[in-house]
């Protein structure tokens, strides 16, 4: 049975025709130690399969070790959101369902723009950084 | 994305039992920034903003 249903699925499909470049979706699953991780694989396969920009990719955390050290992934399941060619550095820990659903597909949208959609002002402060910020924003389902 | 120093996760944290230990998280959304910042709710582009240079001020770590 599909985890994305029919009414669900035209309004991504609505959403997703205003993408621009690609968007690869890296997910992260490892089905011995974490079963309900390979169900986030599932969900994000058939999220990539609405749409021809969108590409999922399913690597084993344990097996693909160099591809978790590169993205600096730390647990299962996780999804990580990426532009053509260029690496924003999000990434989704846990079934992405509820708000971090909307997120997920927020987070497509803005990858394939390229743009954070932030004010000048907020652009160039963050220019300005001196050191890496690691943002960790944590929800539940409902 | 606006910046390369900034990573961001967004975490569904019934999965993790460690994770809402490890940050005590009663209320969502809670946003933990480089581990020496935190807040609940949602909060304006400003306040974000404000939260993210204090921690860089801090010198909050990145885990």
């Amino acid at each position: 049975m599909a985890l994305i249903g029919e009414d669900v699925a035209a309004q991504l499909r609505d959403e997703f025709a205003s993408l621009k470049d690609p968007v690869e979706l890296a997910v992260f699953s490892q089905a011995l130690a974490d079963p309900g991780s390979e169900q986030v694989r599932r969900l994000i396969e058939e999220l990539a399969a609405l749409e021809p920009r969108l590409t999922a990719r399913s690597y084993n955390f344990v097996l693909d070790k160099e591809r978790v050290e590169e993205l600096g992934i730390a647990r299962t399941p996780a999804v990580a959101v990426l532009g053509s060619g260029k690496d924003y550095g999000i990434r989704f820990y846990g079934m992405p369902s509820g708000y971090e659903f909307g997120s997920l597909i927020d987070a497509i949208l803005l990858v394939s723009m390229g743009e954070s959609g932030l004010g000048q002002e907020t652009r160039a402060a963050l220019d300005s950084l001196s050191r890496p910020v690691h943002i960790q924003v944590f929800s539940t389902p409902t | 994305m606006q910046s390369e120093k900034i990573s961001a996760d967004g975490v569904e944290v019934t999965g993790f039992p460690d994770l809402a230990r490890k940050y005590a998280i009663s209320s969502v959304p809670k946003t933990v920034v480089s581990e020496s910042v935190e807040f609940v709710g949602a909060v304006p582009e400003s306040m974000l903003l404000e939260h993210v240079q204090r921690a860089v001020e801090t010198g909050g770590l990145v885990s």
